[in-house]
């Protein structure tokens, strides 16, 4: 099985289990370098179906405080796409099975150049990428680079897209769609609005990839109200937040109970498929 | 040289209409050559094509030049002069040196002439809200101006440190009504200001348009941006013909992000004997800090455009250094990329000190005293001028008047005020 493949089945896995899928995001490199591989294994073992490894950048502007912060503080510790790569080997030596996407800005893998990159990436053990400010529009030599890797592309759609976008990203795009839930950042929310519900019922028009809502996303109680009408949800500030909540080596035990309290909402009290 | 250095009164220009695209760019997909494009988040894209879109048809709709020219002229005090600077030329025993006055616009600089265009587009948009980032001020300021004439509520984000440096114009800004928010992530300058205005806008874009100052940014932002900007070139151009019966040798500009530049440019790009300079800051020197991003940079993308950029190795944005903040910025906007790629325009490098400098040698010649960011240009000529011969001309845009910088002047000079 290749990325896309992996991170997909990963989705159908979790639904088939009565479970909406939990992707989970960790800022590589935060808060050291050294607790990145532990965290990512507690976050697997904790029952995580998809794994987001952060890439740091510097102008990250589609990310609120906490992950401005955690990315802030991963450049300072050292952090470099190379330091990403060297993570994800170690997580997969140290057994994670669980899917991996990395998720960041264009301009680090442009620097990289695109093929390289996507090469790297596979050859570490990353099944996919996710680029906040990469627009389907202007994908294409970077789609090309992950089709030769295997690598997923997965398409970020907001509650301004239009059908004709949507359709383009779902069409170019695979592992899963990311719908973003607000208009604005990332960053924790008391409330998920239900006006996802209209993008999600869109976005499931056009494809047949797994359907992801994240943005905003922090509680249990988010978590199973996207499982009504979602195939899974995606959690960053609020997982980082608990990472930051304390020293750098209780860290990977705190990123592990904090997947742990989302369980109970990511399961389906009727399973809707 | 009968004509050369008469002073005259510049003939009447017509009032400008529709800017004239000379070179076809950027293409459909808001490119110019390699660079532009539009790289946002998915949440902007629908804004930016609703921009697109309304840009088009007010491009297309006389009323809509009708109204902006007016401003422009009763408002803004359109056209701003061309002086043939005698003294600086005396000086400087070089070219001929003439001086597009954009310091005489209302707001002390030429930000108005796009704030202006864009304020009328937001209005079509039916936007009642806006978002503007800023620098040296400049830009914030003319934000706030059009606000407060057009009655819409107007956000303006400013790094903390030019919060610091530029403190008249905070307060300009408040005094027109304007609420100034500083922005205290990463290097808290100029392009941490445009972060924070996307993540506002982002979060706002069904209410609010994003007033972006320069020619940067995504498609079509630096298309609009130069189009309201060309007034500069255009009637510079017909102003310098009028007056000499000759195209200038050398048009010079200041560099940041680069609009005064564009402006100036767009005029003088279809006449290949015109050399365009462009001029950046080399801040400490170039092997220091600097924002120098064509001379030291390399292409990659900030701020929703493929340009040239300050980056390390991995491609983190590089914080920039000027003694004026509004040229202290690591990207540039495409168009000048791609002027400098297809070897269109030149664009070389001025220190911190140099421009201290070329600030001194206009306010003393000429009595005039510049912006820190033209001030840049000025010293460049005083470099150039001794290769120069009294039979070329040399066409500077003086793009906005010192004012705003005496504190930071002052404190150069060791001067307590």
């Amino acid at each position: 099985m290749n990325g896309k493949q992996k991170i997909q089945q990963a989705f159908t896995t979790a639904n088939a289990d009565g479970r909406a899928a939990l992707a989970m995001f960790v800022t590589s490199g935060f808060p050291t370098l050294e607790t990145t591989v532990p965290i990512i294994k507690a976050v697997a073992d904790a029952g995580a179906d998809v794994i987001e490894v952060g890439m740091p950048f510097s102008d990250p502007l589609g990310e609120g405080l906490t992950i401005q912060k955690s990315s802030h503080a991963a450049l300072l510790a050292g952090t470099t796409p190379q330091t990403c790569f060297d993570a994800i080997r170690e997580a997969r030596a140290a057994g994670v099975t669980t899917p991996i996407v990395l998720m960041g800005y264009y301009n680090p893998i442009f620097a990289c150049g695109l093929g390289e990159f996507c090469r790297a990436a596979a050859d570490a053990g990353a099944d996919g990428l996710i680029v906040q400010d990469l627009p389907t529009p202007e994908a294409a030599p970077l789609l090309d680079e992950c089709d030769r890797y295997g690598l997923a592309f997965i398409p970020l759609v907001a509650l301004t897209s239009t059908d004709e976008s949507i359709a383009a990203s779902c069409q170019r795009g695979s592992g899963f769609v990311y719908c973003i839930s607000v208009l604005g950042v990332t960053g924790v929310r008391t409330q998920v609005s239900d006006r996802i519900l209209g993008l999600v019922s869109r976005v499931r028009a056009k494809t047949d990839l797994p359907i992801a809502v994240g943005f905003g996303v922090s509680t249990a109680e988010h978590v199973a109200r996207i499982a009504t009408y979602a195939d899974g949800a995606a959690i960053g500030s609020a997982l980082i937040n608990a990472i930051a909540d304390g020293a750098p080596e209780g860290a990977a035990e705190r990123a592990g109970e904090y997947v742990k309290s989302l369980l109970p909402g990511a399961r389906r009290k009727v399973v809707a498929k | 040289m009968p004509i050369r250095g008469n002073c005259t009164r510049a003939t009447k220009l017509h009032m400008a209409t529709v800017p004239v695209r000379k070179t076809g760019l950027p293409d459909a997909s808001g490119r110019f050559g390699q660079f532009g494009g539009k790289f946002v988040p998915e949440t902007l894209m629908a804004a930016l094509t609703e921009l697109e879109q309304a840009y088009e048809t007010a491009r297309a709709d006389a009323a809509f030049w009708d109204e902006l020219n007016s401003l422009l002229a009763d408002y803004v005090g359109r056209p701003t002069p061309i002086y043939f600077a005698r003294n600086l030329t005396k000086q400087l025993g070089g070219p001929q040196i003439y001086i597009k006055r954009e310091d005489l616009c209302h707001t002390g600089a030429h930000k108005i002439n796009n704030a202006l265009g864009q304020i009328l587009l937001a209005k079509q948009l039916g936007k009642k809200r806006i978002v503007a980032e800023t620098g040296a001020g400049q830009h914030g300021v003319a934000t706030a101006t059009v606000c407060a004439q057009m009655g819409l509520e107007c956000i303006v984000y400013m790094g903390e440190e030019d919060v610091k440096r530029q403190a008249p114009n905070v307060y300009r800004m408040n005094e027109l009504g304007a609420e100034v928010v500083p922005v205290t992530s990463g290097s808290r300058t100029l392009k941490d200001a445009i972060n924070e205005a996307i993540r506002d806008w982002v979060t706002n874009v069904e209410t609010t348009h994003y007033l972006i100052g320069s020619a940067v940014g995504p498609h079509p932002y630096p298309m609009i941006v130069r189009d309201f900007q060309s007034i500069i070139g255009t009637e510079a151009r017909q102003q310098f013909v009028d007056r000499t019966g000759e195209l200038p040798d050398y048009v010079i500009a200041c560099v940041g992000g680069g609009s005064n530049a564009i402006g100036m440019f767009s005029g003088f790009v279809d006449d290949p004997s015109v050399i365009l300079v462009g001029v950046e800051a080399a801040g400490e020197g170039l092997e220091g800090k600097h924002a120098a991003t064509m001379s030291k940079g390399r292409p990659g993308v900030l701020h929703g455009a493929m340009s040239y950029l300050l980056q390390d190795r991995w491609g983190q944005i590089l914080e920039a250094h000027s003694i004026s903040a509004g040229l202290d910025y690591p990207g540039v906007g495409p168009e000048h990329s791609y002027l400098k790629e297809t070897e269109r325009a030149q664009y070389v490098a001025v220190t911190d000190d140099e421009a201290l400098e070329g600030f001194r040698l206009l306010t003393r010649t000429e009595g005039i005293i510049p912006a820190l960011e033209p001030s840049h240009a000025i010293a460049h000529i005083q470099k150039m001028a001794p290769g120069l011969s009294p039979d070329q001309t040399v066409l500077l845009l003086l793009s906005g008047r010192g004012d705003k910088d005496l504190d930071t002047v002052a404190r150069a000079r060791g001067v307590k005020l």
